[in-house]
């Protein structure tokens, strides 16, 4: 066949060219991936290695703002393994992190079951639910930042004036537990919408069916949820999971807002204190070190939620057991 | 400032704006600062110079307002064009960075007090001119001294312009009420004061809140009422003393008498709680007066004609135990203009244009050449006067070391706010506070 093809063709005068070197180039499928790859690595060179990389080397570096620094080694971390403020903030991070975190999907997995049953008005409130989420958190701050006042505190305003449960203001912020745990509050409030929906999204691709056969079966509502509901979630859960500890865990909006770190220093967080000492401060290798050190315990963090709470073929493309 | 007819009008707009606010002796001319007769220096003015100048923005409408009519005049004056750029008070020091890092940008920056000292080697010496400055308008107040001058020496790298401070603000009738008819200058009387205060039912109230004027105010007025230090001359930690232990344990006592939650308080806490009518008593800059006097609501203008201003009490100082980070003029040696950016910050000092500025900011800023204190604005409202001397003080943030980027790293870390704060609340016993801060302190004085 094909040497009668060719034949014919070069009966009628026509040639086949060799093919240039660009036309070989752009046929070669390891030159295209390369190329069509080109622009998303740049924005990931530009936007992520570059400043990574700058605040790694910042974090070894004495540099304030105002004079360049001088290579110091690992200087700044040595330095801050003596610094109790900072380990303060290490213990708070985590503190604050693993309860928030517990606390937001406790709740999130309950709102979203709630939101997952044939209510009225669903689709308005479910949008109603993603509001603390969609609202800036620096706004969302302000306010519970007078919430909490000791001042003008709205809840001490109806425990104290209204219920007469009380005879003083509340002073939410004024000692360090209850400082820490109002920001938890808030923390959580903030996170909520982020849990329920995924999870929502997550509960309504699990088939009917199932349940159905599960309720044919006389199993249980208790038993339906666990042997059906938690193990179809994993997949999704685990993503939200490890997205929300990380939210979490480099928190700074709220915790700035509303207490800057105060009382002495006892809500700080790791990202907080990274910025105060860096810009107010100047000390900009002080708080990149900081902020570097904040690294591992995140790759730390994301593994076990990947790996320890996800742990199914589908990471691998395959199906679930 | 490039001026454009549509500027012109608006700027014109916001002066008549100004001028609507019943200031306190808004005018023209100014015929009330003494001056000595000094051969004013020449500063022969580069052909086509323009001028790029950074400086904060504004507290209050006149500050801009009148700084920008000044501004024109110079324009219009000498040909020379000048672009005035007001920047956010967060955002200024970054950009001051850029532009000494970069050695490109704004020919002068007015920044806030210790900033010529980071960069003094970027400078040009601004000495003749403040020498000048000084010679005509009776002299530099101290704080201008110390944060005009390279440390220990009378090169001046700076031009201080005006600064604030915050004295003690108080409601008379419940100061009255209490037994007293002013504050009292010691220790003990201050106390008792207090006490009563909060006896009556009108506790006072002082942040030792993450705030970082109102916080670090009060901690280095409890600090130097009792003579401590965070460093002596040499910059060498010396807060863990006995001084400071006794500041510590008066700052305990004084706690008990103040309102709840001032640990919490930002810079705007005592403002808000001495507005609501829950504070008799706290330090504040005058902001907190002003509001209260041009306020709409009736309520707030009884409130401000009950408000007594005075230096926060002595203690065991010889001087009176507040600060003020006065706004530092800087002039690049990047510039390509020197002498007409000599010439426009002469301009801006001299009585005519420094006189109407100064007296429409209405104490927000206080001057840092003693000629102006006799300005007769001061004299309209007696509750400015403890305003009026505000850098008439040998105090400053990290006295008594040097002025570096060190005190600033102190005071942007709360060191001997949280020192305070955690002894207050009992988390920590005075010593242990003290060595702690000490510690902390050591960390940005190490290389001193």
């Amino acid at each position: 066949m094909d040497a009668t093809v060719d034949v014919g063709i070069r009966h009628l005068g026509f040639t086949r060219k060799p093919d240039g070197w660009v036309t070989r180039l752009f046929d070669n499928k390891a030159f295209l991936v390369f190329l069509c790859l080109l622009p998303s690595m740049g924005l990931l060179l530009v936007f992520l290695t570059y400043p990574l990389g700058l605040g790694i080397w910042l974090s070894m570096t004495d540099t304030t703002i105002g004079q360049p620094g001088q290579f110091i080694g690992l200087d700044n971390f040595i330095d801050l393994m003596d610094d109790p403020v900072f380990w303060m903030s290490v213990t708070n991070t985590i503190f604050y992190t693993t309860v928030a975190t517990v606390g937001k999907f406790a709740l999130g997995l309950w709102l979203a079951l709630l939101l997952n049953h044939h209510i009225p008005f669903k689709a308005f409130i479910r949008a109603i639910v993603l509001l603390p989420w969609i609202v800036p958190t620096v706004l969302s701050a302000i306010a519970w930042w007078w919430i909490y006042s000791p001042q003008f505190s709205i809840v001490s305003y109806v425990i104290v004036d209204v219920l007469h449960l009380r005879s003083t203001y509340i002073n939410f912020l004024g000692s360090p537990w209850p400082a820490r745990w109002s920001l938890i509050v808030a923390n959580i409030w903030r996170g909520i919408p982020f849990v329920a929906i995924t999870l929502l999204a997550g509960l309504q691709t699990i088939s009917p069916s199932l349940y159905e056969a599960a309720l044919l079966d006389g199993a249980s509502g208790w038993q339906k949820f666990r042997r059906i509901t938690v193990p179809l979630l994993m997949p999704i859960l685990a993503v939200a999971l490890t997205l929300s500890v990380l939210f979490t865990f480099s928190d700074f909006q709220l915790v700035y807002a509303i207490t800057r770190g105060g009382p002495f220093n006892t809500t700080h967080l790791m990202a907080t204190l990274a910025f105060q000492r860096a810009i107010p401060g100047a000390q900009l290798g002080e708080g990149a070190a900081i902020a570097v050190s904040m690294i591992p315990f995140l790759i730390a963090a994301t593994l076990v939620c990947f790996f320890g709470v996800g742990r199914r073929k589908w990471q691998q493309g395959e199906a679930n057991d | 400032m490039t001026i454009a007819r549509r500027d012109a009008i608006a700027l014109g707009t916001a002066a008549f704006g100004a001028a609507a606010i019943p200031v306190i002796g808004a005018r023209a001319a100014v015929d009330d600062v003494p001056t000595a007769n000094v051969k004013q220096p020449e500063y022969k003015i580069e052909s086509g110079a323009s001028l790029h100048v950074l400086r904060p923005a504004k507290f209050i409408d006149p500050d801009e307002v009148f700084w920008k009519v000044n501004t024109k005049k110079f324009i219009d004056a000498t040909g020379v064009d000048v672009k005035v750029d007001f920047v956010s008070w967060e955002d200024l020091r970054p950009q001051l960075a850029v532009v000494a890092n970069t050695g490109a940008g704004a020919d002068i920056v007015i920044s806030f007090g210790s900033d010529p000292h980071i960069y003094s080697s970027k400078l040009v010496e601004l000495t003749d001119l403040a020498d000048y400055l000084g010679a005509k308008y009776g002299g530099w107040y101290d704080l201008a001294l110390l944060y005009g001058r390279k440390w220990n020496t009378k090169n001046w790298i700076g031009l201080p312009i005006g600064g604030g401070t915050g004295p003690v603000l108080y409601r008379k009738s419940w100061v009255n009420q209490a037994g007293y008819d002013k504050v009292p200058n010691d220790h003990d009387g201050f106390l008792a004061l207090c006490q009563k205060l909060q006896k009556n039912g009108h506790p006072c109230g002082m942040s030792l809140g993450h705030a970082l004027g109102d916080a670090n105010g009060y901690s280095e007025w409890l600090l130097w009422t009792h003579n401590a230090f965070v460093v002596d001359e040499k910059g060498k930690v010396a807060i863990d003393s006995n001084e400071t232990i006794a500041a510590l344990k008066y700052a305990t006592e004084l706690q008990k008498t103040m309102i709840q939650g001032t640990l919490t308080w930002n810079d705007v806490g005592n403002n808000q709680a001495y507005t609501a009518e829950q504070i008799s008593l706290t330090f504040n800059g005058v902001s907190l007066y002003y509001t209260l006097l041009k306020s709409p609501d009736p309520k707030l203008n009884a409130v401000a004609a009950d408000t007594f201003t005075q230096d926060t009490p002595f203690g065991l100082s010889k001087r009176k135990p507040q600060s003020a980070a006065p706004l530092n003029a800087m002039l690049f040696k990047h510039s390509k203009y020197p002498n007409a950016a000599k010439e426009y910050l002469r301009f801006m000092m001299e009585a005519d244009q420094y006189g109407v500025w100064l007296s429409n900011c209405l104490g927000y800023w206080c001057q840092s050449l003693k000629a102006y204190s006799q300005m007769k604005f001061w004299q309209s409202d007696p509750k400015l006067t403890p305003f009026a001397g505000a850098l008439d003080s040998p105090f400053y943030d990290g006295y008594k070391g040097p002025i570096s980027a060190a005190s600033a790293a102190v005071i942007a870390n709360y060191t001997v706010v949280d020192m305070f704060a955690s002894v207050v609340s009992g988390n920590a016993t005075p010593e242990a506070a003290a060595k702690q801060a000490a510690k902390q302190a050591e960390r940005y004085y190490k290389s001193a």
